[in-house]
């Protein structure tokens, strides 16, 4: 394992322009889709099964992770139809409380690292704050690309990064944060995309929920297109995982016709498709039980964690 | 994963029937023609069916005009024109026309419906371009009303007398208000004659205009075919007369008019191309190259039907045209997620069909999607043909249905020498993030509207109309004032 | 022309001058070898000019679409600067032309206004090719994230039958909108009319319009009208005196290739009219994408 700098000689940097009113002229219109009734009742209880269930918060306590990891498993009191989410993302101190709390389900766990949110640490910190979770029981790795020197044009040293963290990562997937809200424009967040896959991303995810905007579905969009390609080109399917500031329940079902459109049904799996989320099960729930019963429902009827 | 419990299986999840509801209104059994104010039977009391061409379930009867009804309402134009539209002043004219862009924003919904069940166009675009756009014509041209001074420099302008208006099935209101907005605005008054198989949005605006108080006789609308349209033009009380259709027709009224000192105007077709250069944003093309033949079924006349692909990117271009192509959903109108709707006629139906089979038997090579098609109704799925040559019949002649014609070129010069190579010159499209390029090629394009890396884009304030043989005169914008005013 | 009586006063025999049409930079006479007398009011014989055959007419289209693309692109200022060196050219000929006109029946007031006016004319026009498109193009403020504007592009080749009435200026006043808005021209000119038409051709030879810009004929209005208006090569027909019945032939004619028609009075009225150069220009739309 190396921990020095070495030039990534494979980065492929072809432009691939991104037109940023045809973007969001297309993501106008995958809104357009209307999804109802059983589709609607399939499409959530999908996206439910993809979230990865989140807290990220200076103030986690075992005990918070604990009930988080519970709303994991069991989303809806009374509800046995329901899907369990695909992963709990954490903190790496909180790693081995979650696989605990979780032992015995399918439910990933997954850590940021890599002195998320910023990245502003020395590189063998990141690495060694990778190699930490990762030996806390983490199946994945969270990981911020560093937006400065990204930002400066030194894409050999962001993929540089990539590769080694990558490489501490081990089994453990790898999730590649381009934080897209630093990134400025659309253009960027392809040329970041194809960095990411190229340097060993299994997924790339928008955003760490830090910073706004996040997920904005125009960002998805781009990052989906960037996803095709790279299949196109390699035939390797990465993933992608949208975090940070996806609302409710339409725009879930929202991201699900973006994935279908554009990348088809391969990627209507958790395997390769995630919803970074704390607050959005609720109203996807709430959705469900008005399907189920009918009547409009109130966020008092459901636990917030 | 390090554990595979979790589905690495793609979800076969898809859109259920999402159907526009069609119960809060209701469409009147019969018709009758629009003169002077009042809904009155054809003389000959003969009526025709308008279907639905998704079931071809009959909406409604509607009048058949004949000579004596065109002569009626030509007359009533004119009594209109003398004693009160041309007198009104340019404020109070304009207030009329804002009245009507509101009350068809008020009856948006049920004018969408209406327009998806007549004409077979996909609820989505009724409902988000035709009826907004129709209304936002009439905003804009109610503001010109009383401004026409301003519009032409260094002259005076008054209005020409009477308008007789000839309009096509493929944006039935939407062309009324093209037609329409500009005439009013400028005071003249209107005989409008909609396409006989999407007759109804322009009898409710008829409503409309009853519902808006505009004086009697200002706007009147005769039913009926192509004779009807032919007894319209032929009428010696016509100071103008506007078209909006095939090339053929058109040359047919511009000889029908020699001899008389009535002014024309013609809207007709087209085969534009649509230019991609490797540099392009290629997704975004591709969405581009979609809207460009595939909105509206391809009943449009500036639609991209020549795709034009730089050949370096022909591959790519072609593979995610094909991947997006699969997710067009052909079938219901009124369902939201249609995409293609139905086509507007069984005549229509049967010649796309006719071109399907000549671009194959010319040797060229026809994809098409998968997607099912309801059994009832007319219906094309969406198709493109490569390995075809610029003397193709499906390369040089207008289809007017989702029917793409693909070739490749090496040099920019080349792109504008096929690009030009048709007696056509209505619209184009140009795809590169090289803006040096674009204004090239954008100068470079014989035709009236450019749309660079965008594609059919429409605005009440954007001229439009074509080069050559599709026809002149502008509809939009200051220059679409033009051929409804005398200056002096 | 001959001017008046024999010139031999002097003791020495005047030198003619032998009226060529103007076809591709090229003086040359009619292919057909056919010839048309023209005469002073009186009667009395002044001398041949060409009559054009459909052939040369043809020529002439193919003249004037080779220079079309090239007049289109040159700049508004040279465009300018042309026009008003034919002025130039005109004013300093314009003895001549009085002299001209005044041999096939004008007054000399009449010769005089008629010079004056045409060279006023070409000023007039010069000074609109670097402003007509913009106070006639527009950006226009739709209601999406879109720069949209339009601007005029010359229609391409141009047919121009002229009038009788006024020999020079008739001409003159249909050329100078038609070039000025990018087109290259085809103009007929007929009857007495013919005379200072193929002077023209000289001023406009020696003015720096490139080869093809401006092709004068001379011959039978009738005859070459109908050929005029059916070309499938020419984008525009415009007429000045046409009777009623040749306007109608006229425009179901044009609607061959949906030909632009424009048929104008000979009235006088509206010499001076940028409109006039809009007749001949199309308005082209563009759109684009305003984003990042």
């Amino acid at each position: 394992m190396s921990s020095s700098l070495t030039v990534s000689t494979n980065l492929n940097l072809q432009a691939h322009p991104v037109d940023e009113v045809g973007i969001r002229e297309r993501v106008a219109r995958l809104a357009t889709r209307s999804i109802k009734k059983a589709s609607k009742v399939e499409g959530l209880k999908l996206a439910l099964s993809m979230v990865d269930l989140t807290t990220l918060e200076g103030a986690d306590t075992p005990g918070k992770v604990r009930q988080l990891c519970t709303k994991a498993i069991h989303l809806h009191s009374g509800r046995k139809d329901l899907p369990m989410v695909a992963a709990v993302c954490v903190y790496p101190t909180m790693v081995r409380i979650a696989r605990e709390a979780l032992q015995g389900t399918p439910i990933q766990v997954a850590a940021v690292a890599t002195a998320f949110p910023s990245g502003m640490n020395p590189l063998a910190v990141k690495l060694e704050d990778t190699r930490y979770a990762v030996a806390e029981g983490a199946h994945e790795i969270d990981m911020v690309i560093s937006r400065g020197d990204f930002l400066r044009g030194d894409y050999a040293r962001v993929a540089n990064e990539i590769e080694q963290v990558k490489e501490a990562c081990g089994k453990a997937h790898l999730k590649v944060i381009l934080e897209t809200g630093e990134l400025g424009t659309l253009d960027r967040v392809r040329l970041a995309s194809d960095i990411a896959m190229q340097s060993g991303a299994d997924f790339i995810k928008t955003s760490t929920g830090k910073i706004q905007p996040a997920a904005t579905p125009e960002v998805v969009l781009v990052m989906l297109q960037a996803i095709s390609d790279f299949y196109r080109k390699t035939g390797k399917r990465i993933g992608m995982k949208p975090a940070g500031g996806i609302a409710n329940a339409k725009a879930a079902l929202n991201l699900l016709i973006m994935v279908r459109e554009v990348l088809g049904p391969a990627w209507l799996t958790p395997s390769l498709f995630r919803i970074g989320a704390s607050k959005l099960p609720n109203d996807m729930l709430m959705q469900l039980e008005k399907e189920r019963t009918g009547v409009y429902q109130g966020l008092d009827y459901f636990s917030n964690d | 994963m390090t554990e595979t419990n979790i589905s690495t299986k793609g979800s076969d999840w898809g859109y259920a029937p999402a159907p526009e509801s069609a119960d809060h209104f209701k469409l009147k059994e019969q018709y009758g023609l629009f003169i002077g104010g009042k809904f009155v039977p054809a003389g000959s009391g003969r009526r025709f069916a308008t279907i639905n061409p998704a079931n071809e379930k009959t909406l409604a009867q509607i009048a058949d005009a004949g000579e004596k009804d065109v002569d009626k309402a030509v007359k009533a134009a004119r009594t209109a024109y003398e004693k009160v539209w041309r007198k009104m002043p340019g404020r109070e004219r304009g207030k009329y026309l804002y009245r009507i862009a509101r009350i068809i924003q008020e009856r948006a919904r049920e004018l969408a419906v209406v327009e998806s069940m007549d004409g077979g166009k996909p609820i989505r675009e009724s409902r988000d371009v035709d009826i907004p756009l129709a209304a936002a014509h009439f905003f804009y041209h109610a503001g010109w009303a009383d401004k026409l001074g301003y519009a032409f420099p260094g002259k005076s302008a008054g209005p020409i007398g009477v308008a007789g208006q000839i309009i096509p099935w493929n944006f039935p209101l939407l062309m009324v208000a093209w037609k329409v907005a500009p005439a009013l605005a400028c005071g003249n008054t209107v005989v409008l004659k909609p396409a006989e198989t999407t007759p109804l949005t322009a009898l409710l605006f008829a409503e409309i205009c009853q519902e808006a108080g505009l004086p009697d006789g200002v706007f009147n609308c005769i039913t009926g075919a192509g004779s009807t349209g032919a007894a319209l033009v032929k009428h010696p009380g016509l100071d103008k007369v506007a078209f909006t259709g095939s090339t053929d027709v058109g040359k047919a009224i511009q000889k029908s008019l020699a001899g008389r000192s009535t002014k024309l105007t013609l809207e007709l077709g087209g085969k534009a191309a649509n230019i991609i250069f490797e540099d392009a944003a290629i997704d975004q093309a591709v969405e581009g190259i979609i809207n460009g033949i595939f909105f509206n079924q391809g009943h449009v006349c500036c639609a991209g039907s020549r795709l034009l692909v730089q050949e370096s990117v022909e591959q790519e271009v072609v593979e995610k045209l094909k991947a997006r192509m699969e997710h067009l959903i052909v079938g219901d109108p009124l369902d939201k997620n249609t995409d293609i709707g139905a086509i507007n006629s069984k005549a229509q139906c049967e010649r796309i069909q006719d071109y399907l089979k000549v671009g194959q038997d010319e040797g060229a090579e026809l994809f098409q999607t998968k997607c099912p098609v309801p059994e009832k109704g007319y219906w094309v799925r969406p198709s493109f043909f490569t390995k075809v040559a610029q003397s193709h019949r499906i390369v040089q002649e207008e289809i007017f249905g989702p029917v793409l014609a693909i070739q490749s070129f090496r040099t920019l010069d080349e792109a504008l020498e096929k690009a030009n190579n048709t007696p056509y010159g209505l619209s184009g499209g140009v795809w590169t993030d090289k803006g040096a390029k674009i204004f090239k090629v954008t100068r470079g394009i014989k035709a009236g509207v450019i749309w660079a890396n965008t594609f059919n884009k429409f605005d009440p304030s954007s001229p439009f109309g074509g080069y050559k043989e599709s026809g002149y005169g502008r509809e939009g914008g200051r220059h679409g004032l033009r051929p409804y005013v005398e200056l002096s | 022309m001959s001017g008046s009586g024999e010139n031999m006063k002097s003791g020495r025999l005047d030198v003619r001058k032998t009226y060529k049409m103007l076809i591709g930079g090229a003086f040359v006479r009619s292919e057909s070898g056919r010839a048309l007398d023209v005469n002073a009011p009186g009667g009395k014989w002044l001398g041949h000019v060409c009559r054009a055959s459909r052939k040369d007419f043809r020529n002439a289209v193919v003249a004037a679409r080779k220079a079309a693309s090239g007049w289109a692109n040159t700049t508004p200022y040279l465009k300018g600067q042309i026009l008003y060196r034919a002025a130039e050219m005109l004013e300093g000929r314009a003895t001549t032309f009085r002299e001209v006109l005044q041999s096939i029946g004008l007054s000399p007031v009449a010769a005089k206004t008629e010079v004056t006016q045409a060279i006023d004319l070409l000023v007039y026009y010069a000074g609109w090719t670097d402003k007509y498109l913009q106070v006639f193009g527009s950006v226009n403020p739709v209601s999406s994230p879109y720069f949209n504007f339009s601007v005029t592009e010359p229609m391409g080749v141009v047919a121009y039958v002229s009038g009788e009435k006024r020999p020079l200026l008739d001409l003159v006043t249909g050329i100078a909108p038609i070039v000025a808005g990018g087109n290259t021209v085809i103009t007929l000119s007929t009857g007495r009319a013919a005379v200072p038409a193929m002077e023209l051709g000289e001023v406009l030879a020696t003015s720096d319009f490139p080869h093809g810009v401006i092709n004068l004929l001379c011959g039978v209005r009738e005859e070459l009208v109908g050929q005029m208006a059916t070309h499938m090569d020419v984008n525009a027909l415009v007429t000045q005196g046409a009777d009623a019945k040749e306007s109608a032939a006229s425009r179901e004619a044009c609607a061959l290739n949906l030909k632009r028609f424009f048929p104008r009075e000979a009235n006088g009225k509206g010499d001076e009219d940028p409109y006039r150069i809009l007749d001949t220009v199309e308005i082209k739309t563009t759109w684009h994408p305003v984003g990042g």
